[in-house]
C-alpha cells in the first residue's frame, strides 16, 4: 500500500522537491551575503553610535524577497490543502477509480490511513524544510527588525503545523463533498478561517499576558481617536470618534504588545469628562494624531499645551502596557504546533471514520 | 456447494428511493449468473452491496459465506469489474499489474503477465490511452489475477463494440473454464447473457423477479405460457422469457410472478 501511495504520489512530491530546491538554492545565493552584512555592519553599529542608520539601511536589503519567501511560507500550506489533500480522495470517487481501490485486498480504512500518514509527513517535510530555509535566511534580517512575533506565522515550527492540518483538511473535504474542485474552494475557505480565527482569537488566549506599568511620558504621548479597528465600529455605533489622549508603545524588543492603555490606580480608564477638565484647551488646539512626525507639524504652543496636560494627568494616571515577551516566542510556537498537529489528527481520525461507514 | 451469493430481505435505499428493496436471493457455487434488468432496475446496487461498496439499508447480504468487504481476506475473495472499467488513467499498464502485485497478496504475476501478452497490451501504455476494450481487458486481468473465489462484473461490455464484446466474453469463459470461478455479470442486454451465463436473476424496477438456471427457467415458461410448439426442444427465446418477466413486473405494480423453484 505504502508503494502505491508513492506511485500515485510520485508527480506531485516532484513537484514538492523542485520547488523546495528553488527556495534552497535562492537562500544559499543571498544569505550568505546578509549574514556578511550583518557581521560587518550591524554587529559593530553600537561601537560607532550609527545604530539607526545602519539597521535602516540593513533592513533595505532584499526587502522584497524577504516579504516574498514569508508568503511563500504562509501560502504554502493552503496549496498542499488544495492540491494533495482535496483531491486525493475526491478524484478517486470522480474517476470511478475508488471502486478499483477499494476491491482490492486492502481494506479502505488501511488504503486511506496509508495515503494519509505518507502524504501527511510529506506535507510536513515540505512545510518544515521550506520555513527551515526561510528561517534561516531571513535570521539576520528577522534580529535587526525586532519584530519576531510579526512574522510568527512564517518562520520556525508553526508551517509544519498548517501544512498537515491543511492536508488533512483537504482530505476531510473531498471525502465528504466527493468532487474535487468544490473540495478544493472548502478547503481554502476552511482553512482562511481557522488559520484567522486562531490567529486573533486563540493565540492570545494561550499564555496570560504581562503588564507593564509605566509613567505617562509627557514626550512620547499624543493625542487624537485611536486607529484600532474597534474604533471603526465604534464610530458605526456610538456617534463621532473619541479622542482621548494615546501613548506609544513603549520598545520592548521583540515583544508582541497587545495594548497601551491609560488607567489610574483603581484600573479605570482615562474618560474624556476626566481629560477635558484637566486639559480645558486640550480639544481647541487639536494637536492631531499620536506619533512623533505628526506633532512635528504642529505648533509649539499647542505641543506645549499637550506636554502640561499629559503631565497633569499623568499625576494620577499611567500607562499600562499589556504584552507577550520575546522569551514566550517558542512555548507560542510549540502551543501553535500542538494545535494545528491536534486539529490534523482529529480531522484524519474523522476521514477514516467517515470513509469506513459511508458508501463509495 | 454452499452459495456464492445469499441474500436475505435486502434493501438499499437512496433518500427515500428504494434501489433495491426486499431481496431474497440465493446463488449456488459454480454458476455464471446472468443479472439483467433495464437501466434503474437495481442492478449496481445489487453488486455493490455484495463487494461491499455500499452497506445495506434493510436486511443482510453475504458473500462465499462472509460479510462483503469485512476484512481483508474477504476482500481477497471477490474480483470486481466495475462499471466502465476505471483505470487510473496516469498509471501505465504495468504499473497497474503493479497495483495488483502490491495490493493482493495471492497476485498470480505469471496470469497477470500472461494474459496482458496475449491481449497485445504494451505495458508502458498509459491507461487513459487505451482503447475501452483494451481497458476493460486490464481491469477483467486485474480481477482474475488476484485469484479470486468469486467474479463479479458489473456491465463490463456495455460500452464496448461487438467485435470487442464478443473478445471480452469469449476471453471470461476461458478463464470460467481454467480456473473454475463463479461469475456474476450484469448486462442490460439478453443476449451477452445468453452467450455466457447459465443462471439468470432478473431484477426490474427494484425488486427481483426472478432467479433461476436457464434451462429450468425455459422450461418453467412454457409450462406457464402454453403448449410445446415443438416437442423436445425449448419453445421461448431466454429474451422472450425476460422480456414476459419485465413486462409483468410493470404491469402488476411491484408484485413479480410466482418465482419457480431454480436451486439445483
Amino acid at each position: 500500500m505504502i508503494r502505491l501511495t508513492w506511485r500515485q504520489f510520485r508527480a506531485q512530491a516532484a513537484v514538492g522537491l523542485g520547488a523546495l530546491v528553488a527556495v534552497a538554492i535562492i537562500s544559499a545565493l543571498t544569505g550568505p551575503h546578509l549574514a556578511h552584512l550583518y557581521n560587518t555592519a550591524v554587529a559593530s553599529c553600537g561601537a560607532h553610535g550609527d545604530c539607526p542608520a545602519v539597521t535602516t539601511a540593513f533592513l533595505s536589503n532584499d526587502s522584497s524577497l524577504r516579504s516574498g519567501l514569508g508568503i511563500l511560507v504562509l501560502v504554502v500550506p493552503g496549496i498542499i490543502g488544495i492540491f494533495w489533500g482535496a483531491p486525493l480522495v475526491a478524484r478517486e470517487i470522480e474517476a470511478g477509480t475508488i471502486a478499483l481501490a477499494w476491491t482490492q485486498s486492502v481494506t479502505r480504512t488501511r488504503w486511506l490511513a496509508v495515503k494519509l500518514v505518507v502524504i501527511g509527513l510529506a506535507s510536513m517535510a515540505v512545510a518544515g524544510l521550506l520555513s527551515l530555509a526561510v528561517s534561516w535566511w531571513g535570521s539576520p534580517l528577522d534580529r535587526v527588525s525586532m519584530s519576531q512575533f510579526g512574522s510568527f506565522d512564517q518562520r520556525d515550527i508553526v508551517p509544519i503545523g498548517y501544512a498537515a492540518f491543511a492536508f488533512a483538511l483537504g482530505v476531510t473535504a473531498g471525502v465528504l463533498i466527493r468532487r474535487t474542485l468544490p473540495a478544493m474552494a472548502a478547503t481554502l475557505v476552511a482553512l482562511v478561517t481557522v488559520r484567522l480565527a486562531v490567529t486573533s482569537w486563540i493565540r492570545p488566549l494561550l499564555i496570560v499576558p504581562l503588564h507593564r506599568d509605566l509613567a505617562l511620558s509627557p514626550v512620547s504621548t499624543g493625542y487624537g481617536s485611536s486607529g484600532s479597528g474597534l474604533t471603526f465600529f465604534a464610530m458605526l455605533f456610538g456617534g463621532g470618534p473619541q479622542a482621548t489622549l494615546q501613548p506609544s508603545p513603549p520598545s520592548i524588543p521583540d515583544a508582541w504588545i497587545y495594548s497601551t492603555r491609560i488607567v489610574d490606580k483603581a484600573g479605570h480608564a482615562l474618560t474624556s469628562r476626566v481629560l477635558n477638565s484637566d486639559c480645558p484647551g486640550l480639544a481647541a488646539g487639536r494637536p492631531g494624531p499620536a506619533g512623533g512626525h505628526a506633532r512635528a507639524h504642529v505648533s509649539a504652543g499647542a505641543q506645549q499645551g499637550l506636554q502640561d496636560c499629559v503631565a497633569k494627568v499623568g499625576a494620577t494616571y499611567r500607562e499600562v502596557v499589556t504584552y507577550q515577551p520575546a522569551s514566550r516566542y517558542w512555548a507560542f510556537q510549540w502551543y501553535e504546533l500542538a494545535i494545528f498537529l491536534g486539529g490534523a489528527l482529529i480531522l484524519g481520525g474523522f476521514a477514516l471514520w467517515w470513509v469506513r461507514r459511508r458508501p463509495a | 456447494m454452499s452459495a456464492v451469493l445469499e441474500a436475505s430481505g435486502l434493501g438499499k435505499r437512496y433518500g427515500r428511493r428504494w434501489a433495491l428493496s426486499d431481496c431474497d436471493l440465493s446463488i449456488p457455487a459454480g454458476q455464471v449468473v446472468g443479472l439483467v434488468g433495464p437501466n434503474g432496475a437495481g442492478k449496481t446496487t445489487l453488486l455493490h452491496l455484495a463487494v461491499g461498496l455500499l452497506q445495506p439499508t434493510a436486511g443482510t447480504v453475504a458473500v462465499l459465506g462472509g460479510r462483503p468487504a469485512s476484512g481483508p481476506a474477504q476482500l481477497g475473495r471477490v474480483g470486481y469489474v466495475a462499471q466502465d472499467t476505471p483505470a487510473y488513467s496516469t498509471l501505465s499498464v504495468a504499473d497497474h499489474l503493479h497495483l495488483g502485485a502490491w495490493l493482493n497478496p495471492r497476485w498470480d504475476s505469471h496470469l497477470a503477465g500472461r494474459r496482458i501478452e496475449r491481449l497485445g497490451l504494451d505495458p508502458r501504455q498509459q491507461a487513459g490511452k487505451l482503447s475501452g476494450g483494451q481497458r476493460a481487458q486490464l481491469a477483467l486481468t486485474l480481477a482474475i489475477a488476484k485469484r479470486p473465489e468469486l467474479l463479479i462484473l458489473d456491465e463490463p461490455v456495455a460500452s464496448l463494440d461487438p467485435l470487442a464484446r464478443r473478445e471480452f466474453l469469449q476471453g471470461l469463459l476461458e478463464v470460467v473454464a481454467e480456473h473454475g470461478v463463479s461469475v456474476v455479470l450484469s448486462s442490460h442486454l439478453v443476449a451477452d447473457i445468453e452467450r455466457v451465463c447459465d443462471y439468470l436473476v432478473v431484477l426490474v424496477a427494484s425488486r427481483l423477479q426472478v432467479a433461476g438456471t436457464i434451462a429450468e427457467l425455459l422450461a418453467s415458461h412454457h409450462r406457464l405460457t402454453g403448449p410445446r410448439r415443438d416437442p423436445g426442444s425449448l419453445p421461448a427465446s431466454l429474451e422472450d422469457l425476460v422480456l414476459a418477466y419485465m413486462s409483468r413486473a410493470a404491469g402488476a405494480g411491484h408484485h413479480g410472478p410466482p418465482r419457480p423453484e431454480g436451486r439445483p
